[in-house]
């Protein structure tokens, strides 16, 4: 394995590591979730029924809130005893560091979604399940990029005495395209019958999202982190 | 691929933030074997010299030389040399004394099985090994964060007022270790307030306020009164 | 830039004093009637808006790789500017669309797309202004990743209203009044340079006297 690789695997090992031990974010973010969905259930449901295409925004709703305060959580643990001095201390190229926290968030994401969807298609009587595979890849592509674009603004706002207020205003106008494909793909799933070329469309649109902005915080995280 | 050099210098280096200056026009040279105690009231642009050396901070102007090669050239390959014993712990709480080292070892390259044990040894903490950090006392956390940093025998040596907070036990366990690092043939820089402590360990004096050096000399006897009042707080 | 300021001033305050007589000879359109001449302000302001969105990605980006703190400068004002013009285009867009179709926001993949830019510059604003130490790189960040982002927001916002269409339609150019329309396009662009020249002077400035103070002591 290339140092590179190498690095981004120890990073993301020594995240799984802690957060094995207490689950706390995982487990936090999820109940976050699950409420989040619970508000916006009592919000649009109606004489017991809701519109078809609203468990798909609550679904992603609730994952874009929720994966921001995960950010903000994870970051805020190589806060705590300035750690991140430590990463940035360290011989690996200092982009490395960025994808192992990159692939840590977005493990993390996933696994809440993994008990997140069956939840909504529960509540909401939503077919999610239809076509399962396509959901999986529009979920892991649309996590990907709103991760891609949410670990780099949290990891250059980790000094930032604003940062809790500033990750959402910089992060959502940025991860909207996210959110649109998301919503629309899930959308298009849940009709009836499900809407596959549309969903690939949306999938294929994430992907070069994803593409795009990983490349992009790739360029860009080492000058943004050194003082 | 493996680096090496024997003396860093700044060359001119400033850093302000804004209309704040915190280096003026700093030109410092360190050689291995020397102890460079970088004295000064709070504020004086300690930190900042420390973070530039360390090359977390970038200069405004001016430059940070290592080897007679500048930090840009130079990278990864440059950091595996330098060592930073700062004022924060640089250590995870939640993981165990062994998992901190052990992952700051692979980090670095290093042989993790024989390093690690080895520095759990140095640092006195081989009963409480696999317990989380969060549960140490501070000069246990002290002994543990001066091993991490060390652990890659860096060439380098930085120290962030290294003596705050600490008992005389604790000062004199780094005291030792300083004069270790610089007999080994590193460069150690260290910033502090503590004319007390820098007293018969440091060998050279780069005396700064207000972000300017003011002088720059070899270390004589009586460090506080002859400093004191260069040092004073105002 | 300098010599030139302030006849290009001269030029750009004559074209907006002309530019009323060459709207208000300019034809009718045929739907929307008198209402429908904002268009000569709406449009050229999302030109100018765009324009310095921009400059201000390019000049970030100039900024964080190459570490020119003049780039930072420039891309400060581009972004004030952005924001500015942004605003005029929020503004006369739905004053346009009210009387024209009877909807404040009609939820339009251009209109949309507009407020997402300029919510993208407008936190890049906050960024600068709140965001603590190394604030310049993080706004710088921001706008790079707000310039990236415009093409995919194009894709999906546009491709989001044509599946779900609504009661209005965005018109596209019309053919037959392109005289006024370039001119006021002409007198924007002009404008927005002038604007983005004088902020940015105002930041050199700052910059030089922050300069002095340092010497100073």
């Amino acid at each position: 394995m290339t140092m590179f690789g190498r690095v981004a695997f120890l990073v993301l090992r020594k995240d799984a590591t802690i957060e094995i031990k207490s689950l706390e974010i995982l487990s936090t973010t999820l109940f976050f979730a699950v409420s989040c969905v619970l508000v916006f259930a009592f919000a649009f449901v109606k004489e017991g029924s809701i519109v078809a295409d609203a468990s798909a925004g609550i679904l992603w709703i609730a994952i874009a809130f929720a994966g921001t305060l995960a950010l903000g959580r994870t970051f805020e643990r190589e806060r705590y005893a300035e750690t991140v001095r430590a990463l940035l201390l360290a011989p690996a190229p200092r982009a490395a560091i960025y994808v192992g926290k990159l692939l840590g968030i977005v493990l993390l994401l996933i696994s809440a979604e993994v008990m997140l969807v069956p939840l909504v298609a529960l509540l909401f009587s939503a077919p999610l399940f239809a076509r399962p595979l396509l959901l999986a890849g529009l979920l892991v592509a649309g996590t990907v990029g709103f991760a891609a674009v949410g670990t780099l603004f949290a990891a250059m706002l980790v000094r930032s005495r604003t940062r809790d207020i500033m990750l959402p205003i910089l992060l959502y106008p940025i991860t909207v395209p996210v959110i649109i494909a998301g919503v629309r793909g899930t959308a298009a799933l849940l009709s009836s019958p499900p809407d596959e070329a549309i969903a690939g469309m949306w999938i294929g649109l994430l992907l070069c999202f994803d593409v795009v902005f990983v490349t992009l915080a790739l360029w860009t995280f080492e000058p943004l982190m050194t003082e | 691929m493996t680096f090496d050099f024997d003396t860093v210098e700044l060359a001119e280096v400033s850093r302000h933030f804004g209309r704040r200056r915190a280096l003026a026009r700093v030109s410092l040279t360190a050689r291995a074997g020397d102890i460079v105690g970088v004295i000064g009231p709070n504020g004086a642009g300690k930190s900042t010299l420390i973070g530039i050396l360390a090359t977390l901070v970038s200069p405004s102007s001016g430059e940070a030389r290592y080897g007679g090669q500048s930090a840009r050239d130079l990278g990864g390959a440059l950091r595996r040399r330098i060592g930073l014993v700062a004022h924060e712990l640089l250590l995870y709480p939640e993981l165990s004394a062994r998992q901190n080292l052990r992952f700051f070892a692979e980090l670095y390259g290093l042989d993790a099985r024989r390093v690690v044990d080895a520095a759990i040894e140095r640092a006195g903490l081989r009963e409480r090994a696999d317990d989380p950090v969060a549960g140490f006392s501070r000069g246990m956390r002290q002994r543990l964060a001066l091993e991490r940093a060390l652990l890659h025998a860096p060439r380098l040596a930085l120290f962030d007022e290294p003596f705050t907070g600490l008992d005389d036990q604790a000062v004199g366990l780094v005291t030792v270790r300083l004069r270790l690092l610089a007999a080994g043939g590193a460069i150690v820089v260290m910033a502090t307030h503590d004319l007390e402590v820098a007293d018969g360990l440091v060998t050279r004096v780069a005396l700064f306020r207000g972000g300017k050096l003011l002088l720059d000399e070899p270390a004589g006897a009586g460090l506080r009164g002859r400093y004191r009042e260069l040092v004073r707080q105002g | 830039m300098r010599r030139a300021f302030v006849p290009l001033l001269a030029i750009a305050t004559a074209m907006f004093m002309y530019a009323p007589i060459l709207i208000a000879n300019a034809p009718y359109e045929s739907t929307m009637g008198l209402v429908q001449k904002i268009f000569y302000f709406h449009v050229p302001s999302w030109f100018a808006m765009f324009t310095a969105v921009f400059v201000c990605g390019v000049e970030s980006a100039i900024f964080l790789f190459r570490k020119k703190p003049s780039a930072d400068r420039i891309a400060a004002a581009a972004g004030e500017v952005a924001v500015l013009f942004g605003l005029m285009g929020l503004v006369t867009g739905p004053l346009w669309g009210r009387k024209s179709w009877g909807v404040w926001w009609p939820w339009d993949a251009r209109v949309t797309i507009a407020l997402l830019v300029e919510l993208t510059f407008v936190g890049y604003l906050l960024v600068r202004k709140f965001g603590g130490p190394g604030a310049d790189k993080l706004a710088a960040a921001m706008a790079i990743f707000g310039m990236f982002n415009v093409p995919f927001l194009y894709v999906s916002v546009d491709i989001w209203r044509t599946i779900h269409p609504k009661t209005t339609v965005v018109p596209t150019l019309p053919g037959g009044m392109p005289g006024p329309f370039w001119f006021s396009v002409a007198a924007f662009l002009l404008l927005c340079a002038l604007l983005m020249t004088a902020r940015a002077h105002l930041e050199h400035q700052r910059a030089a006297l922050d300069a002095l103070y340092l010497e100073e002591e």
